[in-house]
């Protein structure tokens, strides 16, 4: 699908910061960069998914929305909590969460684009929800004991969210005229953060070298095939070819992100000693 | 021989206190009939996530501990594992037949697409929404009594 030269961070960044980790620390700190993707991901999904609470076309979808969130925070939870004892800074997976900014987040694109409308959501869930399923399943084999644990467990419920997601894209692209043409527009306005979602850069390599990660490439026919399979049934052509864009594994953003981490992080910062 | 026999002694008393540990969100089963404990001896109680966003999860541990404290056993730990992951298979058949006298259709084994109506028994039911009340519930209908269920989703 990439044929084009994606728009990245300018040449010579490398969102890194500015201090260089000592080489001892390296496994750790690939694997503490590895988790926070995997975390962010699930967070920021779930947290945008959430917003669709009390607003879904009928009760059914709500419920299945506010599901999919759960699973999402529950994997986020795991992971980020793991992230924060490899980085062994006393951070706890709350305070990964809440008390990080824009910068800091290393989760993909695709997760943080807005809702749109329920088209939209669908377009993006079946893209993401088709990859993290395949991810956690190579993630079963991790030589990282949490992390394989975490993707067992969650793959069974990935499993549910891309199911339902690809009924509804197929439903609302053979649908009305109306379903369809908010679905082309909802599957236009996603398919350019689908590369980012198989970028290996030098994170990704190097957790994939060691065992604890993989190589994303290892699924990206498979990934291209479901997907097509999916549009087919749905009547559906992919989208035209289009620009992809990089750079949230670094920390490079778009600005909805700014928007949905002003409404997760507004108490917790605001009221930092607040509790349950 | 004696210290032996005690600590399964001890075994069995820390099963029984497992045993009146309610689910919070289906009452109905105990956390054993649910199939989350996974090992208990003298020391400890390892249990298991359902699913990995189920808010009841800290709920369960914080009742286990609560029911392991009024029964004396205030030193005996509870852990966590997550691995091999907790299945719907491990729920037990007294389990199943609680869930069923509940009103929720017990998981369908591997394979089988058909769920009988708790309600009135018929096989001619259909799916509503995969997603319910909860992480483990799906939504359905039986097309003889018309009453709605939820289906404990096979996981």
């Amino acid at each position: 699908m990439a044929s084009l030269p994606p728009i990245d961070l300018p040449s010579g960044a490398t969102g890194a910061g500015a201090f260089d980790a000592p080489a001892d620390d390296a496994h750790r700190a690939v694997r503490f960069d590895y988790l926070l993707r995997l975390g962010d991901d699930s967070l920021i999904l779930g947290q945008r998914l959430s917003e669709w609470c009390g607003h879904a076309p009928s009760v059914e979808v709500d419920l299945s929305l506010a599901n999919f969130g759960l699973d999402l925070v529950g994997q986020a939870t795991h992971f980020l909590g793991q992230a924060g004892a490899a980085e062994g800074q006393g951070r706890s997976g709350d305070k990964l969460a809440f008390h990080r900014d824009v910068l800091d987040f290393r989760n993909c694109l695709l997760v943080e684009q807005p809702n749109g409308d329920f088209a939209q959501t669908m377009a993006r869930h079946l893209l993401f929800s088709t990859w993290q399923e395949m991810l956690f399943g190579h993630l079963i084999a991790s030589t990282d004991e949490q992390i394989a644990a975490v993707a067992a467990k969650a793959v069974k419920e990935v499993a549910y969210h891309r199911e339902l997601a690809s009924e509804w894209v197929i439903r609302l692209g053979d649908g009305t005229d109306e379903s369809r043409r908010r679905m082309i527009d909802g599957l236009d306005w996603m398919w350019r953060f689908v590369p980012e979602l198989f970028e290996m850069d030098e994170v990704a390599t190097r957790a994939a070298d060691c065992g604890i990660g993989v190589d994303v490439g290892r699924f990206r026919e498979d990934y291209d095939n479901r997907i097509r399979a999916v549009l087919a049934e749905a009547t559906l052509e992919p989208p035209a070819d289009q620009r992809p864009i990089l750079g949230g594994r670094r920390g490079h953003h778009s600005e909805h992100l700014g928007h949905l981490l002003a409404v997760m992080q507004f108490l917790p910062r605001t009221y930092p000693d607040a509790t349950w | 021989m004696v210290a032996s026999a005690r600590i399964q002694d001890v075994g069995a008393q820390l099963w029984r206190v497992l045993e009146g540990v309610p689910d919070p969100e289906i009452p109905a089963l105990s956390v054993v009939d649910l199939g989350i404990v996974r090992a208990v001896d003298a020391s400890r109680v390892v249990i298991t996530p359902t699913y990995t966003g189920c808010p009841a999860t800290q709920v369960i541990e914080r009742d286990i501990r609560n029911a392991l404290d009024a029964a004396g056993f205030r030193d005996v730990a509870i852990e966590t594992m997550l691995s091999p992951p907790w299945t719907t298979d491990w729920i037990s058949a007294a389990g199943r037949e609680k869930l069923k006298a509940y009103g929720i259709a017990p998981p369908t084994p591997a394979g089988q697409s058909a769920v009988e109506c708790p309600q009135c028994g018929s096989m001619k039911t259909e799916e509503l929404s995969r997603f319910g009340s909860t992480p483990c519930k799906a939504q359905w209908r039986c097309r003889d009594c018309l009453e709605p269920f939820d289906l404990f989703k096979c996981h």
